[in-house]
């Protein structure tokens, strides 16, 4: 059967159980699906956050995200993934991207599942400020809220890269 | 071309984006760079580690070194933090 490939950029909130049911409905082909979740916490570094508020570059962060699905379909035998990131105010317990990727076995799925995580991080063209409470800076950008990126995500992307 | 620029380094400039017309000496992302950092002080600022500085030329990550011939939407942003 065919692979679905989806990638959403949206405000609103997604519903899991309905997007693993929209890769699933109907087929007899898959026998693994795997779901990451990122979920807005509510504290960092024992800093509490009030919010989360995702800059993102439009046209180019499907372009982006929509190259990493294919890499995954050409590198994993998929029967299908669904990639959903949302952008605005997130306030802490929220979902803020949504990875699933279907495969025959497991290993695929898994494996895919985290490739595509690792380079969401490193890649796509978001941005996370967060809303904190007053006068709580420490590790960010210059001070301003902008959460600052972490070279153990750059490593992480990295051990995917072909040799 | 059209330049954009996202989080903090929107934030410096004072502005999402602009048209810019750039002198045939300015020839790479690194050249623009250093072009749109003389334009005043905000931009200065906002470019005073340029090699923290991302850049994307029509949705595509590109390097400093990158030729910007033929482009017609530019972009400049910190390392992302997305996922």
């Amino acid at each position: 059967m065919t692979a679905i490939v989806t990638v959403r950029i949206q405000e609103a909130d997604f519903d899991i159980a309905r997007e693993i049911a929209g890769l699933t409905h109907g087929r007899t082909d898959i026998g693994a699906v795997v779901t990451f979740s990122g979920i807005c916490r509510g504290s960092e570094g024992g800093d509490d956050i009030a919010a989360l508020t995702l800059e993102h570059y439009p046209g180019m962060a499907e372009a982006e995200i929509m190259r990493h699905a294919e890499e995954a379909m050409s590198r994993w035998p998929l029967n299908g993934l669904t990639v959903i990131h949302r952008f605005g105010r997130i306030t802490p317990g929220e979902n803020i991207v949504l990875v699933l990727t279907a495969s025959q076995h497991r290993q695929a799925a898994f494996e895919a599942a985290e490739f595509l995580m690792d380079y969401l991080k490193t890649s796509a063209p978001f941005w996370k400020r967060e809303e904190g409470a007053p006068g709580n800076v420490a590790g960010h950008a210059e001070g301003t809220g902008w959460v600052e990126a972490r070279a153990h995500d750059d490593a992480a992307a990295a051990r995917w890269t072909k040799s | 071309m059209k330049v954009k620029y996202f989080a903090w380094v929107r934030e410096r400039i004072g502005k999402a984006e602009e048209t810019v017309e750039p002198p045939p000496n300015v020839q790479t992302i690194a050249d623009l760079i250093g072009w749109l950092s003389a334009r005043g002080e905000s931009y200065a600022y906002a470019f005073e580690k340029p090699r923290v500085i991302r850049a994307a030329i029509d949705h595509t990550h590109v390097k400093p070194e990158t030729a910007i011939a033929g482009a017609s939407e530019i972009a400049f942003f910190p390392p992302m933090t997305g996922g």
